[in-house]
């Protein structure tokens, strides 16, 4: 066994001393968010797998207002990695260029975002139709 | 050279997070709120007779399966990215507890829609 001890600078916490990189972590938090949705559509299908009575019970869980609540916190999480998502593209995409002129990030931005409200009310729609 | 996966990987974060910030929200809202409250949907929405008929449809096997695995993927290989960030070492642990949770739940999902046929 080494009896070498070299010196580590202590990183713990570096993130918290920048406002930038305050908003990467709470932007990468957002994946807890994601992941939590998808269990939950998970835990209902494996409720209607096992049939009516489980089913009823996991529709009664979303009716309760803490799930209610659960969800008001997911919505709001899904709304900030919307806009942290097409905030950040701009950066990973390859440069765009149209008529010999980059496409400003600002542009790109705001046709995500544009894109992702017009899927959401096309989304919407198509649940109340078939609803 | 050997070829490395990382495009996969990559290519499933992308996926999954395109998918999320474009309907994720929306999706929340309806199943999560608009659904159970029976506010903006009608009220029955989410009876046992209605979801089985949404399941039963393969365009709805399809929605959920995409939703559900997709979102687990993009959320695997964000979590195990920023570990490091946190200063956990990003190794095979982090690897196989990341990306196998993924892999579990992609394949409960697909066995979960082909049993309720």
């Amino acid at each position: 066994m080494s009896a070498r001890k070299p010196y580590r600078r202590p990183m713990a916490g570096w993130w918290k001393k920048n406002p930038y990189f305050v908003e990467y972590m709470v932007h990468e938090g957002t994946a807890l968010f994601v992941a939590a949705y998808a269990l939950i559509l998970l835990a209902g299908l494996f409720a209607l797998a096992r049939g009516e009575a489980a089913w009823n019970a996991f529709a009664a869980f979303l009716r309760s207002p803490p799930s209610l609540l659960l969800h008001g916190v997911l919505l709001l999480g899904f709304l900030y990695h919307t806009w942290t998502w097409f905030n950040i593209m701009p950066r990973t995409l390859p440069p765009i260029i149209i008529s010999g002129e980059r496409i400003k990030p600002a542009t790109i931005t705001r046709a995500g975002l544009a894109a992702s409200a017009l899927a959401s009310v096309a989304l919407y729609l198509i649940a109340r139709i078939a609803a | 050279m050997k070829r490395s996966n990382a495009p996969i990987f990559w290519a499933l974060f992308g996926a999954g997070g395109m998918l999320s910030a474009l309907v994720g929200a929306m999706l929340v809202l309806i199943t999560g709120i608009a659904a159970p409250l029976g506010i903006g949907l009608p009220g029955d929405v989410l009876s046992h007779a209605n979801v089985l008929d949404f399941v039963h449809n393969w365009a709805g096997k399809l929605i959920l399966f995409a939703v559900i695995t997709l979102f687990l993927w993009h959320a695997a290989h964000r979590i195990f990215h920023t570990l490091h960030d946190l200063g956990i070492h990003a190794g095979w642990t982090a690897r196989i507890l990341c990306y196998g949770s993924a892999l579990a739940g992609t394949i409960a999902s697909c066995v979960l829609l082909m049993q309720i046929a």
